[in-house]
């Protein structure tokens, strides 16, 4: 057990891998010499050579189409994506070959891929650099979409993306990876199960990705009103963990689902349906959410007032106990 | 080598009119209709070729070497396994026809281009192609119902990639070149001297894909061969739609060597990816071939070419058939033509018979096969709609039946 911070447990991920399976191979752009924009592969190239952890040429379909060949020939390759808005020249290889090749060739052909995606804001950012790509790629069969919120998760999860047989979009909370936490590298977690990450009985707050933090946050400072919230962290995006999610709301009847991402048409739209469908009938309010506004990525400027906080959290938190809440008082 | 390193780049235009990309576009200003213009690209750069539309064999200095243990037997096999896929194509035609097949894109005219390269790489090579390479496929040892099934929609890919060192079509334009590049770049990896081979068109010069991989095979000096047929046309548009100099000038910008070959011209196919696989098999990188062919038929059987192209085109090229071109160099040498011909037909037509009876053995899949392969492992939410599926379907089955 040793404290670091995500961005070293995403690191030491990497590098047992490497260790473990001389099959697992690092491709993206600035992630050798460098050691990636947010050193993420510091040091992995100088310990496993270029020909294990690779400077790419600066062109994303590439990096994942050629990610695709070299899966064929029997390779694990991990592409890092550098930002999230970067990954849309990518999109056709993602989902129009690694998504469908198991599919489309009768599960002969298997794309063992891990596609990492520093994604979020909250870096006070240029345009691009504070995507949150998520339903693009949940909405797609054939991929995994899993997230990571701590370090022990990180180091965990990154270490099961690389020995699943599933293609696995990994998205980093990239205003997290300095966050520190205790890591235990022999631990180890499954791709799909959401977890409960805090007890309550009043009602149901799932996050995912950078939210966690803000949840957990927001559940402590709900404590003061006598507030007592289960914090749920969703992890697994594609498939989704519905039954944690539906156990949960039949104990406490209310449900509240966070993003960055913008509402419309997103994870929360899931996971309400899901629990509308699962669990109708144990619900004791309307279900509320709390996600980044239905606009491009606002400029660093206004993004503390596109991203929900604690303060939003807390208010849709008023709203579905039937306290008073913003919208009475306008 | 010297003179392949640079092919495409100094050659000087055999018509005397200038290839600089600003002249090539104010020849494109000046026409009426620049889409008129397809045979621009060739006009600036005659393809190399052994063979003339005659038969007669001429000597070049590049293909020559490559050519050196080409008998009578080997043109015999050659005019066979273009016969071949002539009449499997056909047949294919037919069938879509008569309502058994939903689609096909037919190969007639680029026979050559395909056996040139089938016939010439190693049986380990891995192939990574389009959709119009049925003729690959079959050199390959595709099976007859392997090669339908996409095309009867009874599956989403016909055969087994690895035990036929070619990947099953791709759709996507270009797509597959990034997946040759990082084949070679793994087997290069693991110390193998095998090919990675990437078909694509002329249209598929214009994708994303297509380049970038070009620029990732040079700077890995990745053993792979792009294989471009030109067949003049995508879906409806001249060659000259996507480009305003010959194909082949573009890999040399890249870094990769590249030659124009008469993909008409089985002989001259058949040594240029000779030329082409022993230098990428001595670690020299990538190379680029492009064999300028022509579709004499339509796009896919969905097409109606009547509305892009003229009769007098279409004539123009059916002079310079591929086959026809064997048979006229066979005649030459004094061979038996006709004996060769009809040993061709008979195979030919044993293979189309064979392709016949296939079609009918494929038949639907289990519906409940809707749901198999998305991921390698059980997945929750596909359980649940695979029983609801179900249970709706048998839900519609009338009152006593229990099927």
């Amino acid at each position: 057990m040793t404290t670091m911070t995500m961005a070293k447990a995403l690191n030491t991920a990497l590098h047992d891998s490497l260790a473990a399976d001389e099959d697992v191979l690092l491709i993206g752009e600035d992630i050798g010499t460098l050691g990636g924009v947010f050193r993420i592969t510091d040091g992995l190239q100088k310990a496993f050579g270029p020909q294990r952890v690779i400077d790419s040429p600066l062109a994303e379909s590439g990096i994942v189409g050629t990610a695709v060949g070299m899966a064929y020939a029997g390779m694990r390759p991990v592409c890092e994506i550098q930002f999230d808005g970067f990954v849309f020249p990518a999109f056709d290889q993602l989902v129009a070959q690694v998504a469908r090749l198991h599919y489309r060739t009768g599960g002969r052909v298997r794309m063992p891929l891990t596609i990492r995606i520093p994604f979020g804001g909250g870096i006070g950012a240029v345009e691009h650099h504070s995507e949150s790509p998520e339903a693009y790629f949940a909405h797609t069969p054939g991929l995994r979409v899993v997230t990571v919120a701590d370090p022990q998760d990180a180091y965990s999860t990154m270490r099961a993306a690389i020995e699943c047989e599933d293609p696995v979009i990994l998205l980093e909370p990239k205003r997290r990876y300095w966050g520190k936490g205790e890591v235990d590298t022999s631990l180890t977690t499954d791709l799909s199960s959401a977890r409960v990450l805090r007890s309550g009985r009043d009602a149901t707050l799932v996050a995912y990705g950078p939210l966690v933090v803000t949840a957990l946050e927001a559940a402590v400072a709900a404590e003061d009103d006598g507030i007592d919230l289960e914090v749920i962290d969703l992890r697994s995006l594609a498939p989704l963990d519905r039954d944690t999610v539906a156990e949960s709301v039949r104990r406490t009847g209310r449900l509240i689902a966070a993003h960055e991402a913008p509402g419309t048409v997103s994870l929360s739209s899931e996971v309400i349906t899901c629990a509308i469908e699962d669990c109708f009938e144990h619900l004791e309010a309307a279900p509320e959410r709390v996600t980044g506004y239905d606009v491009p990525y606002p400029p660093a400027a206004l993004e503390e007032h596109h991203l929900p906080g604690i303060d939003r959290i807390l208010d849709a938190v008023d709203r579905t106990l039937g306290r008073r809440s913003s919208r009475e008082a306008a | 080598m010297s003179t392949m390193m640079s092919a495409g780049s100094t050659r000087p235009p055999r018509d005397g009119r200038p290839t600089s990309p600003t002249s090539a576009l104010s020849t494109h200003a000046q026409a009426d209709d620049p889409r008129r213009h397809h045979d621009l690209a060739g006009a600036l750069d005659r393809p190399l070729h052994v063979l003339d539309e005659d038969g007669t064999r001429h000597k070049d200095p590049l293909l020559d070497p490559y050519l050196a243990d080409v008998d009578e037997k080997t043109l015999a096999s050659l005019l066979r396994d273009m016969t071949v896929i002539r009449a499997l194509d056909d047949e294919a035609v037919a069938l879509q026809r008569q309502g058994e097949l939903g689609l096909w894109p037919p190969l007639r005219g680029q026979e050559a281009a395909q056996i040139g390269l089938a016939r010439s790489l190693a049986d380990d090579d891995f192939l990574f192609t389009s959709y119009r390479e049925n003729g690959v496929a079959w050199c390959r040892g595709v099976e007859p119902a392997e090669m339908l099934s996409v095309w009867r929609g009874t599956t989403l890919s016909g055969w087994d990639p690895f035990a036929r060192r070619m990947a099953t079509p791709q759709v996507i334009i270009g797509a597959q070149t990034h997946h040759a590049v990082g084949y070679a770049m793994a087997m290069s990896a693991r110390g193998e001297k095998n090919l990675a081979v990437t078909c694509f068109g002329d249209g598929a010069m214009s994708q994303g894909d297509v380049n970038e991989a070009m620029v990732f095979a040079a700077s890995f000096r990745a053993p792979v061969l792009f294989f471009c047929q030109n067949n003049h046309y995508a879906i409806s548009e001249p060659v000259a739609l996507q480009a305003t100099v010959p194909l082949s000038h573009r890999p040399v910008g890249f870094g990769i060597p590249s030659l124009r070959v008469d993909g008409n011209d089985i002989l001259a196919m058949r040594a240029a990816v000779a030329l082409a696989a022993e230098r990428i098999r001595s670690g020299a990188g990538p190379m680029f071939l492009e064999a300028v062919t022509y579709r004499l038929g339509p796009h896919t059987t969905s097409d109606d070419p009547t509305r892009y192209r003229d009769e007098a085109e279409l004539e123009t090229w059916r002079k310079r058939d591929p086959i026809l071109r064997l048979e006229n160099h066979l005649a030459r040498l004094g061979a038996p033509v006709e004996r060769y011909q009809e040993e061709a037909q008979a195979q030919a037509r044993e293979a189309a018979d064979a392709l016949h009876r296939a079609v009918s053995t494929l038949t639907d899949p289990a519906p409940e096969s809707l749901f198999e392969n998305v991921l390698t492992t059980a997945h929750a939410g596909l359980a649940r709609q695979r029983a609801q599926m179900l249970a709706f379907e048998a839900s519609l089955a009338p009152a006593g039946s229990t099927s």
